[in-house]
Parts: C-alpha cells; sequence; structure tokens
C-alpha cells in the first residue's frame, strides 16, 4: 500500500540500512587497554576546575561573543536579501555552496588573506551563516500562506506588498530562528579558537590537548554557562547594544598586508603544477588524478561511512532521549535534568568527546561515530522532546510504554524524519573536525593540506567535499517534499 | 518604536565610527615575533613576554609577542608579514624560508642541532628498549604528534620509511595524530595507542613533572639526531628597522644569559645558525611528499 505511514517507513528502513551498511564497513574495533589514570585526571579536573589557570580569558570571552554576535548580525541580513532571490536557482546553490563549507574552513582560507584577525572571525561566521538563513528565510517566505498578498488591489507595488503582506508572516519566525542560531554562532565563535581565533576555543584545546584538564574543565563550566544563559542576557531589544559592543570590542579590521589578497588568488589556490613557467595540461591532470586517488576518493568515502554510522546512531540516540524533556512523559525534575543533559551534549565540542572515548574505546571510527551521534542526537531529541509539547492526548490515554509507542511516536515521527534529514549535512560537514582519530575523511584531508600550507590542494579537497554536501542536501530535499515533510519553522545548525 | 529606533541608530552610528577611526596608524616601527606552540601551551603569554621584554630592551624599540595556534598559522603569520621574527621548528622554519624569499635562519639552540625524537610504547606490548631501531611494533597502533611537527611527524616519519621502505599507513595496523606531545603521551599511556613518537624534551619534562607512570609507558628507542628549532628573521626587516638590524637581533639571541627568559624555550643558550644547516630537513619534507 501506498499510504503516508509506509513512505515513512521505507525511508526509516532505506536510511536505516544504510547506516547498518556503513557500520559494517567501518573499522570500529575496540581496543582498551587502561584508560583508567587519565580518566581519573579527567575526571579530578572537573571535580577541581582552576577559573585562574588561562590567561587572558577575559579578553577571550570578548572576542568569542563579538564574532558570534557580528557574524549573526551579518549573517541574518545577508540571508535575509539572498532570501528575497529565493526562487531563482543560481541563489538557491550559492547559498547551499557558502554553507557547504565548515567554519573552520572558511576561517583557514580567510586567515591566509586577512591573518589573525576580527574580520577572519566575522566572516568565518558570517558567511555559511547566510547561506543558512537564506535557506530557512527563503523556506519560510514560501510556506507563508500568500491569501494577504493576493487580497491587495493588483496596482500595489511589489515593495509595499512585502513589506504589508509578506513579511508580517514570517517575522516573528525569522527572530525566534535568529535568537537560535545565536547560540549556534556562540559555538562556532569558540571553536574558530582551535586555529588561533584568539576566542575561548584557543584555550580549551590547548588545555586539553595538553592534560591540562582542571582549566580545561573551568573552561569549559564557562562556556556552558554562556550558552545556558543566552536567553538572559540575549534580548532582541538589546540586539543594537551587543552589536555596538561586539563592534567596539572588536572592529572588524584586517591584518592585512600589501598584496596578500592578489598573491592568494594569482598563486596559493592555483595548483601547484600550474605555477611553473611551461606547465603542460597533463602535469595539472596528473596532480589531480592523483589528489583524487589519494585523497578525495578515500576522503569522500570514509566521510559518508563515518556520515552514515553517525546519522542511525543519531537517530536511534535521539529516539531513547527525547521523553526525557517532553512534558508528556516523566515530571517537572526529571524534565529540567533531561534538558540539562541535552544542553551538556549539544555543547560540548565533539573533539572533547571523542578523546574521551578513544581513551576509553581505543582509535577506530567507533569514538567518532559516538562523539558525532551524541551530539546530533542530542540537538534532534531536543527539537523533537518540544514538539511534543504541543501535542494534547485525550486524557485516557495510556501510560509509559505504550504512551510512548503508540500515542507519542507515531504523532511526531514525520517531525522527527524531517530533523534527522535536516541535520544530515551538518553532520556530513562535521565529520571534518575528527582527525585527532586519524579518521581520514576529507576535512582530515583538508586539514593537511593547510598545515602542510598547500592551500591549492584544500581548495580542491574543499570544492570536493561542497559537491557531496550538495548532493546530500539535494537528497534530503526530495526526500522531505515526497514524504511532504515540511520545514516546521525550525531547526538548522 | 520610532523613539528607540533612533535611539539604537545612535548608539550604532556612534560604534561604527568609534570602530572606524580608532587608531591604527602605528608611528614607531614595532618588531612582532611568535613561536611554534610545542609545549606548555598555556602560559605561552607568560613565557614569551618575558623574551618580548629582553629583546626590547637589547634592541630599543618596542618587541611584541602574538601566540599562535599552530605550526601553519605561524608560518603563515610569518608570511604576511604580521610578525617579522619567529621561533620556527625544523620543518616550519624550512617551510617559512622557502616561502619567504631573502628570510633566514640566525640562531637556534645549543641543543637543537642535535635533537632527537622519543619512540614510546605501552608496557602491555612487550616492547623492550633497544639500541638499535625497535623490533615488533610493525602490524601495532601508532601514533605521531602535530602533523607539522619535526620530532613529533617529519623524522619519525623519515627514519620508519628508512626502516621498512613503506609508509607508516602500510607499517602500522592504524596510525593517527594526536596533535600534541603531551597527547601522544596520554593516549599511548592509557594504551589507545600501542607505539607513539614525541620530542625527547617534553618526555623529559613530563617525566619529571611526575605526569608519566614508568610502569605503564616507556622509550624503547631514541633516534639519530638530526637539526631542529631555529630563529628565523625576514629580510626586509633591514628596510623597517635600519641597517645591520638582523645582525644586532641574532647578537641580541646569541648574548641572552638570563637563566629564567632560556628557560621559557627551553634551551641552554643560543648558537648562530644559517639555512644550510637545515637543508637536511628540507630534503626530508619533499621525499617525505610534505612539500614541493
Amino acid at each position: 500500500m501506498n499510504t503516508t505511514a509506509s513512505g515513512f517507513r521505507r525511508t526509516t528502513l532505506w536510511l536505516g540500512l544504510a547506516g547498518l551498511l556503513a557500520l559494517f564497513v567501518a573499522d570500529i574495533s575496540i581496543t582498551t587497554r587502561d584508560p583508567g589514570m587519565e580518566l581519573g585526571r579527567i575526571s579530578s579536573g572537573f571535580l577541581s576546575p582552576d577559573f585562574f589557570a588561562t590567561e587572558q580569558i577575559g579578553s577571550a570571552l570578548g572576542y568569542t561573543l563579538s564574532f558570534a554576535v557580528q557574524g549573526v548580525t551579518l549573517g541574518f541580513v545577508s540571508g535575509f536579501l539572498l532570501a528575497l532571490l529565493w526562487r531563482w536557482r543560481m541563489i538557491r546553490a550559492f547559498s547551499a555552496t557558502i554553507r557547504a563549507v565548515h567554519e573552520l574552513f572558511w576561517g583557514l582560507l580567510f586567515l591566509q588573506v586577512f591573518g589573525l584577525s576580527a574580520l577572519t572571525g566575522l566572516l568565518a561566521i558570517a558567511i555559511p551563516y547566510s547561506g543558512i538563513f537564506a535557506k530557512v528565510f527563503g523556506e519560510f517566505l514560501e510556506e507563508a500562506d500568500r491569501a494577504p498578498a493576493l487580497a491587495l488591489t493588483p496596482r500595489s507595488d511589489a515593495f509595499s506588498v512585502f513589506l504589508y503582506a509578506r513579511l508580517p508572516l514570517v517575522w516573528q519566525h525569522m527572530k525566534t530562528y535568529g535568537a537560535y542560531r545565536l547560540e549556534c554562532a556562540v559555538r562556532a565563535s569558540a571553536i574558530l579558537g582551535f586555529i588561533g581565533l584568539p576566542t575561548i576555543g584557543f584555550h580549551l584545546e590547548t588545555a586539553f590537548r595538553q592534560g591540562d584538564y582542571s582549566s580545561g574543565a573551568a573552561l569549559l563550566y564557562l562556556f556552558l554557562g554562556i550558552i545556558l544563559s543566552i536567553r538572559w542576557w540575549f534580548r532582541p531589544s538589546l540586539l543594537p547594544l551587543w552589536i555596538a559592543a561586539a563592534l567596539l570590542w572588536a572592529p572588524p579590521r584586517a591584518n592585512y598586508t600589501e598584496g596578500a589578497l592578489s598573491r592568494f588568488l594569482t598563486e596559493d589556490i592555483i595548483p601547484a603544477p600550474m605555477r611553473q613557467n611551461d606547465w603542460q595540461w597533463h602535469q595539472l591532470t596528473d596532480w589531480l588524478l592523483m589528489l583524487a586517488r589519494e585523497q578525495i576518493l578515500p576522503g569522500l568515502g570514509n566521510t559518508l561511512i563515518l556520515g552514515m554510522a553517525a546519522m542511525l546512531m543519531t537517530g536511534i540516540i535521539a529516539l531513547l532521549l527525547f521523553p526525557l524533556i517532553s512534558s508528556q512523559f516523566g515530571n517537572r525534575f526529571s524534565r529540567a535534568g533531561g534538558h540539562g543533559l541535552l544542553v551538556i551534549f549539544r555543547t560540548l565540542p565533539e573533539f572533547l568527546l571523542a578523546f574521551v572515548f578513544v581513551l576509553l574505546l581505543g582509535p577506530s571510527m567507533l569514538p567518532g561515530i559516538l562523539a558525532l551521534a551524541l551530539h546530533t542526537g542530542a540537538i534532534v531529541a531536543h527539537l523533537s522532546g518540544r514538539f511534543t509539547d504541543s501535542l494534547t492526548l485525550r486524557s485516557d490515554a495510556s501510560g509509559g510504554l505504550n504512551r510512548y509507542a503508540f500515542e507519542v511516536l507515531p504523532r511526531i515521527y514525520p517531525n522527527f524524519l524531517a530533523f534527522l534529514l535536516y541535520r544530515w549535512e551538518i553532520i556530513m560537514r562535521e565529520t571534518a573536525i575528527l582527525g585527532i582519530l586519524g579518521i581520514t575523511t576529507l576535512g582530515f584531508y583538508i586539514d593537511s593540506a593547510f598545515s602542510e600550507l598547500r592551500t591549492d590542494r584544500a581548495v580542491v579537497l574543499i570544492a570536493a567535499g561542497v559537491a557531496l554536501n550538495l548532493l546530500v542536501d539535494g537528497i534530503s530535499r526530495r526526500l522531505r517534499s515526497h514524504l511532504r515533510l515540511r520545514n516546521g519553522l525550525a531547526d538548522q545548525n | 518604536m520610532n523613539k528607540r529606533f533612533m535611539a539604537a541608530m545612535v548608539v550604532l552610528c556612534t560604534a561604527f565610527s568609534i570602530a572606524a577611526c580608532s587608531p591604527s596608524s602605528e608611528e614607531k616601527p614595532v618588531l612582532v615575533f611568535s613561536a611554534i606552540p610545542d609545549q606548555d601551551e598555556a602560559r605561552l603569554m607568560t613565557r614569551f613576554n618575558k623574551v618580548a621584554n629582553y629583546l626590547s630592551d637589547a634592541l630599543e624599540i618596542e618587541v611584541r609577542y602574538v601566540p599562535v595556534k599552530s605550526y601553519s598559522a605561524s608560518v603563515t603569520a610569518f608570511r604576511n608579514n604580521e610578525i617579522q621574527l619567529a621561533w620556527f621548528g625544523g620543518l616550519s622554519g624550512v617551510q617559512a624560508t622557502q616561502l619567504v624569499p631573502g628570510s633566514y635562519a640566525i640562531a637556534q639552540g645549543v641543543e637543537d642541532p642535535q635533537y632527537v625524537s622519543y619512540f614510546i610504547a605501552h608496557a602491555d606490548t612487550g616492547l623492550q628498549p633497544s639500541e638499535g631501531f625497535p623490533e615488533g611494533i610493525e602490524g601495532r597502533s601508532f601514533t605521531f604528534g602535530s602533523k607539522s611537527s619535526t620530532s613529533g611527524r617529519l623524522m619519525p616519519e623519515f627514519f620508519l620509511r628508512e626502516q621498512y621502505g613503506k609508509s607508516p599507513e602500510e607499517i602500522f595496523s592504524r596510525v593517527g595524530f594526536s596533535g600534541d606531545h603531551s597527547a601522544t603521551i596520554a593516549l599511548v599511556q592509557s594504551g589507545a595507542y600501542e607505539v607513539g613518537a614525541l620530542s625527547y624534551q617534553v618526555w623529559d619534562r613530563e617525566l619529571a613533572e611526575g605526569k608519566v607512570d614508568p610502569d605503564k609507558v616507556r622509550v624503547i628507542w631514541t633516534t639519530p639526531p638530526y637539526p631542529d628549532y631555529h630563529w628565523v628573521i625576514r629580510g626586509d626587516v633591514e628596510q623597517k628597522f635600519g641597517e645591520g638590524f638582523a645582525d644586532k637581533v641574532r647578537q641580541a639571541l646569541l648574548d641572552l644569559d638570563d637563566r629564567d627568559v632560556l628557560d621559557s624555550f627551553p634551551r641552554e643558550k643560543f648558537i648562530p645558525a644559517s639555512n644550510e644547516d637545515f637543508l637536511p630537513i628540507l630534503e626530508t619534507a619533499r621525499s617525505l611528499g610534505l612539500m614541493d
């Protein structure tokens, strides 16, 4: 039978099978010896955080917030402008392309030209976020009711129609979504510290990498505190003040040296063989073939395996965790605890989870899969759980497991699936930062190219990543429209 | 609504104009330097501000230290003239001199011409310390440090390839990049990886600080010596700071005898160095395909 439910079942089946196949192919053996000592040091670090061990912690916080506020603001405005032209395929492809590149890689690219500067931090966030905002706002506008606009007299000019009959329908959603993005941007801004920008991630990554767990724990608590308290310190009415403060703290200036841009465009990103004086086409093809054989194909393969396995685990984790915060289950206290747990899981940087899992399980793909799945699973669980709050069940609805399986799950399953499909391309992008495990995803090779100062290779590899992301995004969009899953005015990371 | 909007606009415009007009012109030239983040990173500012103060006094100009996150970031900053002087590792140093024509090595630590890496192994592997290349490491899991580290990656990989005639991926069951010498110790000590390679200095320091459990992890091999860390200066500093500036910097480094400052590196003292001293590193990097 070709019912809606059968469509969901088929999609779930295929995604599940793909995930199982990936897990089967993936290297997930467990080799543990004695992680006890290191885990002991980690936990004692978390029990005795040292807030004074990190130099310049205040200025790191300032930069973290400044980049986030500036980046979201610029992304919001330019994303909105892009969304106005959403019906053009070119614009959609452009938005998809700029958001397919991880913030870290945007940062590494701008680092080559603008140096370690506030402008690098701002653009690294604003550019991918423009693409994300464009997509979400574009879909908001597409899904908004057209009746008010059609009801206006045909003589009204397009601008007035938009301002009075289109924008008001989506403005509230746009604001809510913008505020949600700010949380993501604070996290992204912190993570930009991993490549050297002076945000909190700079010190966080250093502390954990060097086994300085007390100062690492302090930084993590601080970071969690900021994220958890966003709704108190950030209100839309205060936005101008925050923007002003951010501009004063980190004026978006470049650390630019004469000729860096032209050198970047005419030398750095030109493939190595083409930089010789009398180069020939076959040298370029050899170079590309070498890259494809040694890095792109294995990188794509591992990214797909890791991504699909993580996708399956994400689904399972989300289905297990969402009741923790759902008002259909538990009581006030269990939900508060559940919220806390989910926030922690979705805020902890994946590399940190991965590091702990490597100690516990040994090096294989498993720590990477788990780290990604726990992080994304917590997000999907949060969104699905929040969605259940809008359900009204009959007062005589069954409780416990029956309530879960026969009342709640069937009602939220379409939304759960939509959230999961939305996260798909993001999971693929996030596989990039798990290089510590020596898992040779595409991101691993991009990182290698940057550390070998081979921007030309990095650019080709990033382009391959973009292609994969566009493909995944396309499949996900088709599946969603086939299953008639709508945006639900919800999430994107 | 309108009043609030106006107020917001006023605040924003003021902020923009202050941000745009804040002083950006530098009257006196400032020498900016950096160092690769190889160890004890939490205290980078404290450690290298001492060096900045010393150089500032010796050269009688303002000297500033900026911290960088990675080896490649320090090379990029040097290339973009964000920094004019840098304390590089062997590999990052030759990357820098190759990318910036006219730049050259001026000094190195007295220890640096004879730097070594340690191969370490988890006790459960049963691997024993040996004089020659260690037997029985093939087929095990292995972790390097940072991808651009000389002692944590380049030279260990060179000796591995020399011994086995194949790549690390073919020698070992798994190859990881811990990203850091300290992380290499932590990962081998916990048994996550069976064997690893790192800078002898970091191992000695962590052993002295009691962070290493000798029952769990031990040194099984000391590599042959190779040249490593050195100071590199841009050739165009002479135009900015005057004739003979590079020599003044070199002399200031060679004259350095303040224990407290030297311990920032840590080095016993500095001795002269030239680009030729690091040709072996350049050759090695090329033979491993890490440089063109």
